[in-house]
């Protein structure tokens, strides 16, 4: 099942309304304008602190087409899984709840909540908008924020831990859906969300989401960005859905490391790794290919 | 209840109640309306401006456009809400034909 852009032209929601206090080129309002499209009427979101927590306005206004509620920070999927039960309870199950955080809400400090939900199966989406760092409380570094990556936490040299492979570990859970997406890749994402919305039980989605605040380039190169980082196999995109596991069809012919982008093209177009050495470049080239190997090993696993 | 900070005057519940469901509605609750942060348009330092003559009619930059303020129709040539557009530039970069251009705004 795909999406054509008549079909999101044609929605009755628009998803994210114009006039939000969202930073110039945001890829989070890419990502919830799909949202509202695909889903219109049936999703509710649930938003811990983050980005998005401003994004949807001030009060008196929202600025999201979607009903909305706010959450404390740790607390996203739970109050999401309880949503969803009331809703079952009440007879509503056509409503989608989406338990919609940033990589800090999601894989740093609403990770407990987020397991726990995944766990019990319960029926939600969780969708994290990965930025790669805490963006809308100044650039501090969290646990998806890549190897050297330099924030206000850790400035200089850059970061000295690796980034934490959040899908992965969601796929370990053993729940019927996991995929990866990009908003370089509206369509694909689109598609992954409908598929992922028929099925009952968690499904989670991550959703990578270059910042142009948070990563240092201009504002208009948000979709080029998150396009280079597929192009070159720096992000993997890939769908899991009830016992098979494919890499999709934007990510396959990446597969190949002679097809790829250079990585230079990705890294140094980015101020947060200008500081970086040929040397190091080519020691991330090689943790990508890891990132690739796991993959493509999934993928046979998972093929039947 | 939440709001009501003086208990001199006489209370009548089923009022309070009342009242307080008509502020929680205008305060608690926030309708999705255009301009939550105000006329955003006033951000702009670039303006993108459409060259008609280029444009294929792909609909890239309505897809793209992370303020929603390009309206765009299948077959029609897009247009854009200059009120809220913050000049991102974004519709300028993802467009195939490059039949967006990014000019400086003048006030």
């Amino acid at each position: 099942m795909s999406v054509s852009l008549p079909q999101l032209v044609k929605s009755p929601r628009k998803g994210v309304m114009p006039g939000n206090p969202a930073c110039m080129g945001c890829p989070h309002t890419i990502g919830l304008k799909i949202v509202g499209r695909v889903l219109g009427d049936r999703a509710v979101l649930v938003v811990p602190a983050g980005c998005t927590s401003i994004i949807v306005g001030y009060g008196g206004k929202e600025s999201l087409d979607m009903s909305f509620v706010h959450v404390p920070f740790a607390s996203a999927a739970a109050v999401a899984a309880g949503l969803a039960a009331a809703f079952e309870r009440k007879g509503l199950s056509d409503r989608i709840v989406i338990a919609w955080m940033g990589d800090g809400g999601g894989a740093d400090i609403g990770f407990a909540t987020l397991s726990g939900a995944a766990i019990r199966n319960d029926n939600i989406i969780a969708i994290v908008s990965d930025n790669e760092a805490y963006m809308n409380t100044g650039i501090q570094a969290s646990s998806t924020t890549p190897w050297k990556a330099r924030t206000t936490t850790s400035p200089v040299i850059g970061k000295t831990e690796e980034k934490k492979d959040l899908a992965t570990i969601m796929l370990m859970h053993k729940v019927p859906y996991v995929a990866t997406a990009s908003v370089g890749y509206p369509l694909d994402f689109a598609a992954k969300l409908k598929r992922a919305a028929e099925i009952k039980g968690f499904r989670f989605i991550h959703l990578h989401s270059p910042c142009p605040t948070g990563w240092r380039f201009d504002a208009s190169k948000t979709v080029e960005m998150a396009k280079l980082a597929v192009e070159t196999g720096a992000w993997i995109l890939w769908e899991y859905n009830r016992g098979r596991f494919e890499i999709s069809p934007p990510s396959k012919p990446f597969a190949d490391p002679s097809k790829r982008k250079p990585l230079k093209d990705y890294i140094m177009a980015q101020g947060r790794f200008s500081h970086l050495k040929d040397e190091d470049i080519e020691f991330i080239a090689r943790k990508i290919e890891e990132n690739w190997r796991i993959v493509r090993m999934l993928e046979k696993i998972f093929s039947s | 209840m939440w709001f009501r900070y003086s208990a001199s005057h006489v209370r009548d519940p089923l009022k309070e109640a009342e009242e307080d469901l008509e502020l929680f509605r205008k305060r608690m609750l926030s309708p999705p309306m255009e301009g939550a942060a105000g006329p955003t348009g006033t951000w702009r330092i670039m303006k993108p401006v459409i060259h008609e003559d280029k444009c294929v009619k792909c609909g890239m930059c309505w897809l793209y456009c992370p303020e929603n303020v390009v309206s765009w129709e299948p077959g029609r040539v897009p247009s854009i809400d200059m009120t809220y557009c913050k000049g991102c530039g974004v519709c300028a970069s993802v467009c195939p034909r490059k039949a967006i251009e990014m000019v400086v705004e003048e006030v």
